[in-house]
């Protein structure tokens, strides 16, 4: 295989902004509605790493997402960054998601785009880290997996990764079709130029359904996931947040005091 | 082998919490529990997941646990669970337990959760707490596929043995061919801290403005026999601290008995990492920093200003 015929498919996810999320006082649900979109950190990595590899080996990367509506934004970004097309599922059926069901619509799309070597995915998304769905995908798909990549280099046929663990850097090597996990460390994503975003929209979009993949919503969203929610609400917080302003020594002196009063400094 | 629930980790110290509180959650739900071991299990050893809580271990001799991955680790629990096998699987998540999960999941056809905060039994049904959306909130959910895989954060559990007896199953079975080759292993440039187990800990972030003056941050640490860690800024961005010491969703879970975040404003991906410390002290700047929220004691002040004399303080022990 010439490395010019590289294709490469990068998973991502749409989260809402997670740093704008409030907490209702009465309730201590989080509210969602209205907030901005955008995609995970980590999936912008996989994404970047993508792109690199392209821009040094000839690549087409194609970026695929199963989101809302507004996906058809969000995915802009990602065209801008150097992705040379995306297909995105948009489908009310794949409301209530989880990472099984996810990674069925995925590999149902990674099927229909065709040839693939590399698939790429950030080590967690962005709002729950659950980290299954790039996994799962392999499995379906039977290919192997390396996780946690933080090195990645392909040299014909074959990659070689360095995997970061607990306590340890793995030098992994193996040969392509594969799949890939993705940490923050690997590369610091590029921000896209505005003369890209604007040229993003003439990139070829894929807009699917679950017809489209020739699936059938029984099999997904919330009624097929294997997951129960039964709350998600902020956890309790007990804290005393006894708050010293004002003068600093007067401030550290009630510090330390309350401190040996808890038996926490001697 | 017993239907149940099945425990495993490539740690011992994994298996020995897990095992406390599945037994506690197979009494609960009426079902048995065992502990899956690779390698050898002699007398000795199996006395001791015994007295953790396993009735019985079932032992792996021809998979090295040395060198065990994903594949190897997914194929065997798959192999065990299947069809009769226990429906709950545990694993402790570490990076390893993780994948195995999920791959695991996808063969058994399971649901599954990661990275469990909690475990607990309501009406004969198996309860998980994870961190959902970055850390803002604790999703409580239950699985409801037959068969349910959950990955245990470390450390969650205490470990603790109780006199008790089992018996040793010995299973026989090959490991896939691999189609990852491990050419190397490089221990990580070793510091060695384990900043998990620190009963004080120091955190800073941002609010610090270079390198040098960390200085001042450990000498602070010295005072409180504190141990130093860091946001991912500081770590992953800046390589100020190592990797080892980041503290939050993509790195280390703490619990000290005293905490003290230093210019830290407290984004939730870094305070997951420190949201059950027992105490939480906060030096920050600014008044309206996040991190003030979820503190016992602030100090609104110039980390500059208040760590020195909060270090000789502390240092002379005088009022």
């Amino acid at each position: 295989m010439s490395e010019d015929s590289l294709n490469i498919i990068v998973c991502m996810k749409q989260v809402v902004d997670l740093q704008q999320i409030r907490i209702k006082r009465d309730t201590r649900e989080p509210v969602l509605e209205g907030l901005p979109v955008l995609f995970g950190d980590m999936d912008k990595n996989a994404l970047e790493e993508a792109v690199r590899i392209k821009e040094k080996h000839g690549a087409k990367v194609t970026v695929v997402s199963v989101g809302s509506a507004k996906l058809k934004e969000t995915v802009l970004e990602a065209l801008a960054m150097g992705a040379d097309d995306a297909s995105i599922i948009i489908d009310p059926a794949c409301d209530g998601s989880d990472p099984a069901t996810t990674a069925l619509v995925l590999a149902e799309a990674v099927g229909k785009i065709g040839s693939y070597e590399l698939i790429l995915v950030g080590e967690g998304s962005a709002d729950n880290y659950s980290g299954q769905t790039g996994s799962r995908l392999a499995e379906i798909l039977g290919i192997p997996q390396i996780t946690y990549v933080r090195e990645l280099s392909v040299q014909g046929n074959t990659v070689t990764a360095v995997r970061d663990m607990e306590d340890a850097l793995e030098v992994v090597k193996t040969n392509m079709p594969l799949a890939i996990s993705v940490t923050s460390e690997i590369n610091k994503p590029r921000r896209a130029p505005l003369t890209q975003i604007l040229r993003a929209s003439r990139k070829p979009l894929n807009v699917w359904s679950l017809e489209d993949l020739g699936m059938t919503p029984d099999r997904l969203g919330s009624a097929a996931s294997g997951i129960q929610v039964i709350s998600n609400v902020a956890p309790e917080q007990e804290r005393k947040g006894i708050i010293f302003e004002g003068e600093v020594d007067e401030a550290i002196a009630k510090l330390v005091d309350a401190l040996r009063k808890e038996g926490a400094v001697s | 082998m017993n239907p149940g629930i099945l425990v495993s980790s490539h740690h011992d110290s994994g298996i020995f919490e897990l095992l406390t509180k599945g037994r506690e959650l197979a009494k609960q739900l009426g079902l048995n529990i065992s502990a899956l071991v690779f390698g050898n299990v002699n007398d000795k050893k199996a006395q001791q997941y015994f007295e953790y809580g396993a009735q019985e271990v079932v032992a792996i001799p021809n998979i090295d646990p040395s060198g065990l991955d994903a594949e190897t680790y997914s194929h065997a629990l798959f192999e065990l669970t299947k069809g009769n096998g226990p429906d709950i699987v545990l694993i402790g998540s570490s990076k390893l337990g993780k994948e195995t999960a999920g791959r695991v999941a996808q063969k058994l056809q399971a649901g599954c959760v990661t990275d469990a905060i909690g475990l607990s039994t309501k009406e004969s049904a198996l309860v998980i707490e994870r961190y959902s959306l970055g850390g803002n909130t604790v999703s409580t959910e239950t699985i409801k596929t037959k068969k349910k895989v959950v990955s245990i954060t470390p450390r969650t559990f205490e470990a603790n043995p109780a006199p008790a007896t089992g018996k040793v199953t010995t299973i026989d079975l090959k490991p896939p061919s691999r189609r990852l080759q491990v050419v190397e292993r490089r221990k990580k440039a070793g510091e060695a801290v384990s900043i998990e187990s620190a009963e004080n800990l120091v955190c800073v972030g941002q609010g610090i403005g270079k390198k040098e003056d960390l200085a001042m941050i450990n000498e602070f640490c010295t005072a409180l026999k504190a141990e130093l860690g860091c946001t991912r800024a500081l770590s992953s961005d800046f390589h100020w601290l190592s990797e080892d010491r980041m503290v939050g969703i993509s790195g280390k879970r703490c619990k000290p008995k005293l905490h003290v975040s230093v210019g830290i404003s407290g984004q939730i991906q870094h305070t997951v990492g420190i949201m059950t410390s027992k105490l939480i002290v906060a030096i920050n700047k600014d008044k309206e920093a996040p991190i003030l929220k979820i503190a016992d004691y602030s100090i609104v002040g110039d980390l500059y200003q208040v760590i020195p004399k909060l270090t000789e303080r502390i240092k002379s022990g005088g009022p």
